[in-house]
């Protein structure tokens, strides 16, 4: 019972890089859902957050990919990029590896995970701690999903890769809160930086929110590709949360496209109390 | 085709500082440490950014090799809409089959 909280969001550069090109009728109301979900975080009142997200070669290349790895570090550095360019300055994020031991280990009776001692963050995960914990203070057990150089893990893995994270995070009596942060459709980073989707990121949420299994692992990734960018892979780590949440549903507090950030500005959570079902399976 | 080389340069380059200061004092002595095409050499001697992009180069590498050589980002798109202009789609990588296999093209 210590998964504490769980939900989900962007993490575009330019939320904190060019945040102010943004417009303000959009930007302000996704900063003030981001608002809110840093206050449901808190009120959760958690020891760890763990953020699964989709790492974007700040650590894992071509030379040994890991399809998902969970990092096991004493503290992070981050960012990678330019701390001028990103607006983040660069500094070090306390891990707990005593914590993530305990949490790989339980994610490998279900599951395999590579686990990492050394992790630099890169805007994948520094843009939703400096909204979510500002102060860089909660210690953090970063996850990774391989969204980047295929062959890449199938969607229906990554449900699974959710649920024994939640099975893991309920076998320790540290309080976990679970955030899942990768684009929905996006180009990131090409000249079509700024392409969204808007339809593809609405219906995909709707699965999402409803927790639908069988929707949310069904596209293929040629389908991803063709609507949804190859940003759309990225996915994953938002599925990997309705996994942790399987039975429950949750809620999309908002979603519209910001083209300056490369995605749609969004953010959501789930239920995390336990089912029946969930605790059987 | 060596883009495995070319984008690994650019990974280690961004990731490690050590790297950078060995570039910037002997970019040739660092270069000469991956096998690169003579094509691919030529961009990054040239800092040309739309040529790496049409190599192949996944964005999320690029982009922050874009910034580091001090490119803004609307420089940093611009110079792959150069790059697609001047030389077509992009050749290899995940990119080339972006978008139906229209290889990035806008």
């Amino acid at each position: 019972m210590s998964l504490v909280f769980a939900g989900i969001m962007s993490h575009g550069p330019g939320m904190t890089a060019r945040a102010e090109r943004a417009d303000p009728a959009v930007r302000e109301p996704f900063f003030a859902a981001l608002g809110r979900l840093r206050a449901a975080l808190e009120a959760s009142r958690p020891d760890a957050i763990m953020v699964i997200a989709a790492e974007h070669f700040a650590n894992f290349f071509m030379n040994n990919m890991p399809a998902y790895c969970i990092g096991m570090a004493e503290e992070y550095e981050g960012p990678i990029e330019d701390p001028e360019w990103l607006r983040i300055e660069r500094r070090t994020i306390p891990g707990n590896p005593d914590l993530s031991r305990r949490v790989i280990a339980g994610v490998m009776d279900r599951v395999d995970v590579a686990y990492a001692e050394e992790w630099k963050f890169d805007h994948g995960i520094m843009v939703p701690l400096s909204f979510l914990t500002p102060g860089f203070d909660l210690p953090v057990i970063p996850a990774n999903i391989n969204c980047q150089g295929p062959p890449l893990t199938p969607l229906s893995r990554a449900y699974e890769f959710g649920r024994a994270i939640r099975a893991a995070c309920d076998a320790v009596p540290e309080r976990i809160a679970l955030v899942g942060t990768g684009g929905i459709s996006h180009w990131p980073a090409t000249p079509n930086s700024g392409k969204i989707n808007e339809e593809w990121d609405r219906e995909f949420l709707e699965r999402w929110t409803r927790n639908d299994r069988a929707a949310l692992t069904s596209y293929s990734d040629e389908e991803t590709l063709r609507d949804a960018g190859q940003g759309g892979f990225e996915i994953r780590t938002l599925i990997a949360v309705a996994g942790a949440c399987e039975g429950r549903s949750g809620e999309t507090w908002f979603c519209e496209p910001i083209p300056i950030f490369a995605t749609s500005g969004f953010a959501g959570v789930m239920d995390v109390s336990e089912t029946a079902s969930a605790t059987a399976a | 085709m060596s883009l495995y080389a070319l984008q690994k340069l650019l990974y280690e380059l961004n990731r490690d500082a050590a790297v950078q200061e060995a570039y910037t004092a002997n970019r040739d002595a660092v270069l000469s440490r991956y096998r690169l095409t003579g094509e691919e050499a030529d961009a990054i001697r040239a800092d040309d950014i739309g040529k790496l992009y049409i190599l192949g180069v996944n964005g999320q590498i690029l982009m922050h090799f874009a910034a580091w050589r001090g490119l803004s980002w609307d420089e940093y798109i611009q110079a792959m809409k150069d790059g697609l202009a001047e030389h077509g789609q992009v050749r290899g990588g995940l990119y080339a089959a972006v978008d139906g296999g229209e290889g990035g093209a806008l």
